[in-house]
């Protein structure tokens, strides 16, 4: 690893000037300059320098390299979410393309630093992965790879599991709440009268009555999880019967699920707000005229998209201008909404000039759901030629399916919405009385894939220990699946 | 140089290959292995291992994209996201990249895991190649290798040097001594005589798709082995109830049909070994594919007895590969395996289907045998 030459670290600040001036706002960044198949190993660890022992990251080499070597992609930047932000450059990389990168980079460490989604990530992630990769490495020593891998494995197979946004939001009340509560409702209810018409309004009967239904509900077995839990690997760390090193594991799984979980959550935005100012920077300030063309070849290879594909850097960047058009045109509002008339639409300039004020504000307040929900429009979609696509069963072939503005936001927010994973509860830990766990699969009109959900379902049985059902609809049926550890069943539900 | 990342890589690897972790093996997408394009070009998926997960089935998917067309128009097979860019919801790698690689390449590739088992240096000519290689550059030589851009470089410099270069008009003009020619060296290249004698069954209990298992089979080890070694010979004898040799083309598109008398291809294949190939000179590997649905008993002795005698005895490695197949009855492996359990010059393997043939591949040829 070597530090940055001096005439690059003096391309840095001159870049982080532009950038500051713009109004960006970022933590240090750390450049390293890595030759390629450093580079590539960096970028299979996900960023960082060391990651705990495992096969995947040696596939994500593999391709990395093998692509590398038949000239199918390059890696031209990478930046991890930390405080110092630590960015690496490719050896080798033309001149223009390194103030690219740093440009692009500068764009990335803003938006982990001010982006709302980000604010609960661990900024000392460098450390942390370091940590992870030690411990995971004992526990190597201690049992053996074949032992570890194989449980990680399992927790892979679980790891999109979890509650994007609970470090948002307080879902239960804190236990001593709770047990105020308790208190509270010891008191049998009783229906407000002056105190003469007590005994008519409440009479003994009524308070019997609530007095039973009280009883009852307190004698009703409590279910665990109290409501259904989406952070299923919390719960399997609060009540599965783990090792010490198996709930170490699992922890560590989770810790970088969650650490990882914004970077998917905000990759239009993320992508595109990096872009945005690479290219503000470069070409309002940066650029020598003699790289000018480099650049512009490097920048639409960048946001090229290819018939069919989506790339998020393009819409992401298109998006933040539509935006920041709109908002100095003045483009929005009721005056705006509500105006029929193509002609006075199309010549709309009202001069407020809030763009810039607004993408700062959508950049920091917004996710790809929010964001694409609030502001792709269906201008924006004509304009931006885009289709939804399905396949035709009958060619075995995708196919544009529609070019409907409805249709096509919908697709789009339900690919995005869970990053396009199913929702899955864990509903019951005591399932059956017989110390079974039963998780549901919030069936929102598309089926899983049962191979794989068997096989998660697997190894989910073997964090539990015990059988694991899973209840989801299949053609229109709901189901339940079973996995006792030997075997796996299927039933019908109700029967 | 050494990498962090090396021991997964290695672990990777080794899970593709099928040494650890059988269970993930599943999950491996192996797309097609087999698929020449266009000349010498063939698409190799990268082997891809997808952690299963709770995700939706494909099947119902789709998505949003961007550019020209019609409803109705098709965007292609497959997932039109198999780039990196991935669509919304994160779903980039969940397809094989597809890479066009060469035979040559792709031989290559192979190479990390295959070769000839036991091969020995054998024969009299051992060496018999020799490779001329233009390496470097030299003062003297004959015109038609004369060196242009070498020798108009060493004019310009003679007359940088000499002050005679003008800028202004810049005309260069060599003279004898700037002249440079290309020099060559000549390297031996050590070779073993090897022969590989290609067998198969084309009986009628062998359908279209047992043939095309077989082809694909012996169509990459006859590729994968003539890149590996130099001097390799391959003969293709084909049976039924009667065996006779065939040229390279004919095997690869014959369809016949009748009987089978494995006999008579194994006597064919030691009256060639006999006639042509003696094993003092010649690693002799021959392969066998077949649905090992044999005629009779009595031939399958009579088999077994000429193996024992006539070819074993000759060949480094006989390669057995049975193909499953819905007519016949699959008897022939057993008695291999009967007979020859010990013998650990005869390999036998199973292909199921287009998906094992990799794996049988490497049965015959893995490293380590």
């Amino acid at each position: 690893m070597a530090s940055l030459p001096p005439y690059l670290s003096d391309i840095q600040r001159e870049i982080e000037g532009y950038g500051r001036a713009y109004g960006l706002d970022f933590w240090e960044v750390e450049f390293e300059i890595l030759d390629y198949k450093r580079m590539q190993e960096v970028a299979a660890f996900g960023g960082f320098p060391v990651r705990y022992p495992h096969w995947r990251f040696g596939m994500e080499f593999e391709h990395l390299s093998k692509s590398h070597i038949y000239g199918f992609s390059k890696i031209y930047e990478m930046v991890i979410n930390n405080n110092p932000a630590y960015a690496y450059l490719l050896e080798g990389n033309s001149l223009v393309d390194q103030k690219m990168v740093i440009a692009h980079v500068l764009g990335h460490c803003d938006f982990f630093k001010n982006n709302y989604f980000f604010s609960k990530t661990n900024r000392r992630m460098i450390d942390g992965m370091a940590n992870h990769a030690t411990r995971v490495r004992r526990h190597i020593e201690r049992l053996g790879i074949e032992k570890i891998e194989s449980f990680i494995d399992s927790c892979l197979c679980l790891e999109n599991l979890i509650d994007p946004m609970s470090p948002f939001i307080t879902r239960k009340a804190p236990p001593e709440r709770e047990k105020e509560r308790e208190e509270k409702t010891a008191e049998i209810p009783r229906i407000r009268a002056k105190s003469y018409m007590d005994k008519f309004i409440n009479p003994p009967e009524y308070l019997d009555e609530q007095r039973r239904k009280m009883e009852r509900e307190r004698d009703k077995p409590k279910k665990n999880p109290s409501e259904p839990e989406r952070d299923v690997l919390l719960f399997l760390l609060q009540n599965a019967p783990l090792d010490s090193w198996e709930r170490d594991i699992l922890e560590i799984v989770r810790d970088e699920a969650y650490y990882f979980a914004p970077q998917r959550q905000t990759k239009i935005l993320n992508e595109g707000w990096a872009a945005y100012w690479h290219s503000r920077i470069m070409t309002e300030k940066a650029l020598k005229v003699s790289e000018i063309i480099d650049y512009a070849d490097h920048n639409a290879s960048v946001l090229a998209t290819a018939p069919g594909q989506f790339n998020p850097y393009k819409i992401g960047i298109e998006l933040l201008r539509d935006v920041e058009e709109r908002w100095d045109k003045g483009r929005f509002g009721r005056e705006w909404n509500e105006c029929e008339s193509l002609d006075a639409r199309r010549t709309w300039d009202k001069r407020v000039g809030l763009g810039r004020k607004k993408i700062f504000e959508v950049r920091k307040l917004y996710n790809d759901v929010t964001f694409i929900d609030e502001y792709f429009t269906a201008d924006f979609c004509e304009r931006n030629k885009f289709f939804s696509f399905s396949l035709n069963d009958r060619t075995g072939n995708y196919e544009i399916d529609s070019r409907e503005f409805a249709k096509i936001k919908h697709k789009m927010l339900f690919s995005l919405t869970n990053f396009g994973d199913p929702f899955i509860f864990v509903e019951d830990a005591n399932y059956d009385n017989r110390g079974e766990l039963l998780i549901r699969h919030r069936h929102e009109g598309t089926d899983l894939q049962m191979e794989h959900a068997r096989a998660t379902l697997a190894a989910l049985g073997r964090v539990w220990r015990r059988p694991v059902n899973l209840i989801t609809a299949v053609e229109g049926k709901q189901k339940i699946f079973r996995f006792d550890g030997k075997e796996q069943t299927e039933k019908a539900l109700g029967s | 140089m050494a990498l962090r990342i090396d021991p997964d890589h290695g672990r990777f690897r080794d899970i593709v290959r099928g040494k650890i972790k059988q269970d993930l093996r599943k999950y491996i997408s192996q797309g097609e292995l087999i698929g020449r394009k266009g000349k010498d070009l063939v698409s190799i998926p990268l082997p891809q291992i997808n952690v299963p997960r709770f995700r939706f089935g494909s099947k119902d998917r789709g998505g949003v994209g961007q550019g020209k067309g019609d409803v109705g128009d098709s965007l292609g097979k497959g997932d039109p996201n198999a780039d990196g860019s991935g669509k919304a919801g994160d779903q980039a790698g969940e397809h094989a990249l597809e890479v066009e690689l060469s035979l040559e390449e792709l031989a290559q590739i192979m190479g990390e895991e295959l070769q000839l088992p036991r091969i020995e240096p054998k024969g009299k000519q051992r060496i018999i190649a020799q490779k001329d290689r233009y390496v470097g550059i030299r003062r003297a030589g004959p015109e038609s290798l004369r060196h242009f851009k070498r020798t108009f470089r060493q004019a310009l410099r003679r007359q940088i040097m000499t002050g005679t270069y003008n800028s202004e008009n810049p005309i260069i003009v060599p003279v004898r001594e700037d002249r440079r020619y290309r020099s060559w060296r000549t390297t031996p290249l050590p070779q073993s005589n090897a022969v590989m004698l290609f067998i198969m069954d084309v009986s009628g209990s062998m359908g279209d798709e047992q043939k095309e298992i077989v082809r694909i089979e012996s169509f990459w080890i006859d590729a994968w082995l003539r890149s590996q070694y130099k001097g390799l010979e391959s003969r293709y004898i084909i049976h039924d109830a009667v065996a006779k040799e065939v040229d390279r083309d004919t095997f690869f598109r014959t369809r016949e049909s009748g009987g089978t008398m494995i006999s008579s291809a194994y006597k064919l294949c030691a009256k060639m070994i006999e006639d042509e190939f003696p094993p003092t000179e010649w690693n002799i590997y021959p392969f066998h594919f077949s649905d090992g649905d044999n005629w009779s008993v009595d031939d399958t002795v009579q088999c077994v007895e000429i193996l024992k005698t006539q070819i074993l005895p000759k060949v480094n490695l006989f390669c057995y590969g049975q193909v499953e197949s819905p007519y016949g009855s699959g008897q022939f492996i057993k008695d291999l395996n009967e007979h020859f359990d010990e013998d650990d010059s005869l390999v036998v393997s199973e292909i199921k289907g287009k998906d094992a043939i990799m794996e049988s591949i490497r049965d015959f040829l893995g490293k380590g045998k």
